[in-house]
């Protein structure tokens, strides 16, 4: 392992900072996550597919109506959160007192349907996606050639995090979501709209999974597996971060995207594995996840 | 023993077959097409091979040796488990009389188990795999390996990149058998050529993410970034690549196995300059263009190098059969190695009897948006390796169907 | 109490006049999986645990045995019994882990313990064949004479495993033992104040289910003589739990049931007009079970016979 010594520290912090432009994916993701999870207790298997359709209707909207990526960023999330509001409405209401095995195996079941029909309708190779003009080129930073695109997304990335933290932590609108999901009777006999409300996170947290499609559009291949290769690293991200942790699952994702990269230098076969064993040792150190409140 | 006994069988048949006229089991010859339909091969297999099959029996006119020619075909997912199950099935309760496409090679390896069961042999005409101990340490009797393989890219890509000046060598390698073959097959030809490997990285299977990879390759000072790897994953690496301006540095990049369809998913924009060695294009000539043009009707898309080589393995097989008026397995595989492949996908072919169809290769340059003057006219084709130097000496095969 | 002795009499029958009419290897395919189910139902349905790393005794034990049968020679008996140990010991390395968790996370762990033995798997390619799988593995003779390369006999010799595998099941889920495992399932303080050592039972049951999965294995790689990554990958893990759900968690027939539906599924979809179109397919099945038979097919009929008798 001379590799080992031989690496020098520019490209030591190179890696890092590509491990946080991914872990920024990994935040998003899991965020959109953590919040239906938190909220509304489904465990939402068919978020991977929700951000695969996020990227495909970038591209769609591209191709064939001439929306470009700013109108994109906002309208696909849109549309995606629309499907999820139908979903939530038509299916996944229906069986929220059952057991949670049901609505993971109701958005698994979703998942397999939404990718078989992007299969059957585009192929599977993917489609381009190019880089806004905005954004195009790159900066030398003298350790590393780092291109405009990742920056916006890391920086993009971090705002909506904030942001969605902030609302569900700090305000009042936040209050209200998190007693719906401790005792609906009470909150909804506070003239509160509980079933409206759940309804509105569900579709929520997939726009949040689009929007995470809509920035990986330029730089991955928009692509039907897109999502499943992704998703169980992001039930991952949630798990260790905390279940239902807003928090957690920002810094976790954030953390995890750097020990990934960092594996990537020195053991590049396991990366897609260190992971799981992160996972292993935290939960069997700490139940609940790093952030997770101890029940 | 194996090797034995499939000498025996051979003998046996070949001796009696003369003897035989027009006898075909079960009163029809039934093609299996067993393929990627659903996952990650669907583009270069799946749905376009069926096609491929459909216009073979069709042009063959339905028939051979005056009777029926069936079709059927599954999707395998790229399940060993499942295409072996299926051909099984196939073969011992369906009558099918032989087996095509078979993309990737844990299936075609997995299939050509079931189709060398002794007294239930079937020929395998494979052209969706790529790995090289299809014909060598695993290669069976009665199985063909027809379109392109790991050897064959490496010799072809390689040496010509390395005869234009890339002389120094980074591989960002799939973590799996097929792409350490082709790494270790394209390092020995850099070598050999005077060459230099400097590193490698070697990601997981289904790595979306190449920017770690990239870097590294890009750290390394290599001329040469060498792409062992396949779908997916190759079209990240050379969009996380072209994002991280490697060609702009002055790095090359050389993908050791894409497809057509490939291309067409990254764009020309990204793609253009990349050297690539393919088994077939469309656009080559007369006879290419008017194949192609008419698959292109029926599926929607240029057939990819694996589509082109489903229809040639299968008329193949078909004349075969109308030669030696019988469709016994043995008979009908002896009969396909005494007949050159000359066809508008192969181009001075022969069979082997490790299995492997030589055949002309080309060297491809992918065109620059200007060049090109529609979609799928993406490739130049810089040069032509000879059937005989494109693909693994016999000499130095390991199968054991050979004398070595 | 007679209706089900007449109910099973019945299935054996058909069971054995069964190869006749159906193609064999399809048969021992759903055999294979329905011990695979029968061994998760017994940790889900009747523990009350969700693991999500099942695949990994499915496929390890396929390798062991595989390996013993190619490479070192063993008799089929042995080698098999070698990989059912193989299961058991990874079983209770899992279960010492995971039982400490429960629920989600319960099934966390196990999802993540599988994916290390998953990625040990992808890189052990001299015990694996790593992408390429196991392939070749020699069916042997059972006790040295009954040749197995023969379907009708493997298939006989498959079946009567199954049924010892299954009357194994159906014994311990009615034994005293499996009265606890409910009891933890229902109300785990309650069994707790009880005076039972409910890790222990927990930790018992798992190891049971690892075990006999890893016999599912062991057969399936019998059958088909490979083993692939596939077994042990996560979506297998998925599949088991599918087949549980849909033919129906904790009835002791379910997962026989939900095992044969899922693989003729998937082997006729797989075949024909469409065949490109299966995941959206399996897709909307699994919705159409969650939203209006959410006991699976066996519970659905129990509930009918219950309503109508």
């Amino acid at each position: 392992m001379t590799e080992l010594i031989g690496i020098s520290p520019q490209l030591l912090f190179a890696q890092v900072l590509v491990g946080l432009i991914n872990g920024a994916f990994y935040a998003v993701l899991s965020l959109g996550l953590a919040v239906i999870f938190g909220l509304l207790n489904i465990i939402n298997f068919s978020h991977g597919a929700m951000y695969m359709v996020g990227a495909f209707c970038s591209w769609l909207g591209m191709q064939y109506l001439g929306i470009n990526y700013w109108a994109a960023l906002i309208l696909a999330p849109v549309v995606v959160g629309v499907i999820g509001l139908l979903i939530e409405r038509t299916l996944l209401r229906r069986i929220q007192h059952e057991d949670h095995l049901y609505s993971l195996l109701l958005t698994f079941g979703l998942a397999l349907m939404l990718e078989g029909i992007f299969v059957e309708l585009f192929g599977v190779s993917g489609q381009r996606y190019p880089v806004p003009d905005l954004l195009n080129g790159g900066i030398n930073l003298g350790f590393m050639f780092l291109p405009i695109y990742r920056a916006w997304v890391v920086a993009a990335a971090v705002v909506v995090c904030f942001t969605v933290w902030y609302l569900i932590e700090r305000t009042k609108l936040g209050a209200y979501l998190r007693a719906g999901t401790e005792n609906q009777a009470l909150v909804q006999a506070f003239g509160i709209n509980v079933p409206m409300m759940r309804n509105l996170t569900y579709g929520f947290g997939v726009g949040l999974a689009a929007f995470a499609g809509v920035l990986a559009a330029p730089i991955y291949s928009v692509a039907p597996h897109m999502g499943s290769s992704i998703i169980i690293v992001v039930f991952a991200v949630v798990v260790i971060g905390g279940m239902g942790s807003v928090l957690g699952a920002i810094i976790t994702g954030l953390g995890l995207g750097v020990i990934e990269g960092l594996t990537r230098v020195f053991y590049a076969e396991i990366s897609n594995t260190v992971i799981f064993i992160v996972m292993a040792i935290v939960l069997l150190l700490r139940p609940a996840g790093l952030f997770g409140r101890q029940s | 023993m194996k090797a034995l006994r499939t000498a025996c069988a051979i003998t046996a048949m070949t001796l009696g077959s003369t003897a035989m006229a027009a006898d075909i089991s079960d009163d029809k010859v039934k093609v299996g097409v067993l393929t990627d339909m659903s996952a990650v091969y669907s583009d270069i297999s799946g749905e376009g091979n069926v096609v491929a099959a459909r216009m073979a029996i069709e042009d063959f006119g339905g028939k051979v040796a005056g009777k029926p020619i069936e079709l059927i075909y599954a999707d395998h997912q790229n399940k060993a488990d499942i295409a072996a199950n299926k051909a099984r099935q196939w073969v011992d309760d369906e009558e099918v009389d032989v087996i095509a496409d078979l993309v990737t090679t844990s299936v075609a390896l997995a299939v050509n188990q079931v189709a060398d069961r002794e007294g239930k042999e079937v020929i395998t005409l494979i052209s969706g795999a790529a790995s090289t101990p299809i014909t060598n340490e695993q290669c069976i009797a009665t199985g063909i390996h027809w379109t392109y393989d790991t050897y064959a890219l490496a010799n072809g890509t390689g040496r010509a990149v390395v005869e234009q000046g890339g002389d120094t060598w980074y591989f960002l390698t799939a973590d799996y058998a097929f792409g350490d073959s082709l790494q270790s097959q394209v390092s020995r030809v850099v070598k050999e050529n005077g060459g230099e490997v400097l590193g490698a990285s070697r990601h997981p299977l289904e790595t979306s993410d190449f920017s770690s990879y990239v870097l590294q390759a890009q750290a390394s000072g290599a001329k040469i970034i060498g792409l062992a790897n396949a779908g997916g994953d190759t079209i990240n690496a050379i969009l996380a690549a072209n994002e991280f301006g490697i060609v702009q540095g002055g790095q090359k990049l050389a993908g050791l196995l894409m497809f057509i369809t490939d291309i067409d998913a990254l764009g020309l924009e990204v793609a253009q300059d990349l050297y690539l060695t393919t088994g077939f294009y469309w656009d080559m000539d007369e006879k290419t263009r008017a194949w192609s043009e008419r698959f292109f009707e029926r599926h929607g898309a240029m057939p990819s190098m694996v589509q082109a080589g489903v229809y040639s393995s299968l008329m193949h097989y078909f004349e075969a059969i109308e030669k030696a008026g019988t469709d016994e397995t043995f008979a009908v595989r002896e009969q396909m190695g005494k007949m050159p492949v000359e066809d508008f996908f192969s181009r001075n072919g022969r069979i082997r009897e490790d299995g492997r169809m030589v055949h002309d290769m080309y060297l491809a340059q992918v065109k620059s948006p200007d060049e090109s003057t529609r979609k799928w006219d993406y490739y130049n084709i810089v040069s032509t390796i000879p059937a005989e130097e494109a693909f693994q000496p016999l000499s130095q095969s390991k199968c054991e169907l050979v004398n070595n | 109490m007679n209706r089900t002795t007449i109910l099973y009499a019945v299935l054996l029958a058909l069971a054995l006049v069964a190869p006749f009419g159906v193609y064999p290897v399809f048969l021992m395919k759903v055999l294979c999986f329905a011990i695979f189910a029968c061994a998760f139902n017994l940790l889900l349905g009747f523990t009350g645990l969700l693991s999500f790393g099942h695949a990994s005794f499915f496929g390890v034990a396929g390798y062991v045995t595989g390996n013993m049968l190619r490479d070192y020679g063993w008799p089929v008996e042995f080698a098999i019994l070698a990989g059912v140990a193989a299961a058991a010991i990874l079983g209770t390395v899992f279960g010492w882990l995971a039982i400490r968790r429960t629920g989600i996370y319960f099934a966390m762990v196990t999802l993540a313990l599988a994916q290390m033995v998953y990625f040990v798997c992808v890189q052990a390619e001299w015990f694996t064949g790593g992408e390429n799988g196991l392939q070749g593995v020699p069916r042997g003779a059972l006790l040295g004479v009954i040749d197995l390369n023969n379907d009708l006999s493997l298939y006989y010799f498959i079946l009567a495993v199954f049924i010892a595998a299954f009357w194994f099941i159906h014994r311990t889920v009615t034994s005293p033992f499996g009265q606890v495992l409910k009891a933890v399932r229902e109300n785990e303080p309650r069994a707790i104040s009880l005076g039972y050592n409910v890790d222990r039972y927990k930790l018992m049951s798992f190891v049971l289910s690892a075990t006999v999965a890893g016999l599912g294995g062991a057969l399936k790689c019998i059958v088909f003589q490979l083993t692939s990554l596939t077994d042990v990958h996560w979506y297998t893990s998925g599949e088991v739990v599918l087949m549980t759900l849909l033919g129906g968690m904790g009835t002791i027939l379910g997962p026989v049931v939900g095992a044969g539906t899922i693989v003729t599924l998937q082997n006729y979809l797989a075949s024909g007009a469409f065949a490109s179109s299966v995941p959206i397919v399996l897709g909307f099945i699994f919705v159409v079970c969650v939203m209006a038979f959410r006991r699976g097919i066996v519970g659905e009929i129990h509930a009918f016979v219950k309503r109508s008798f």
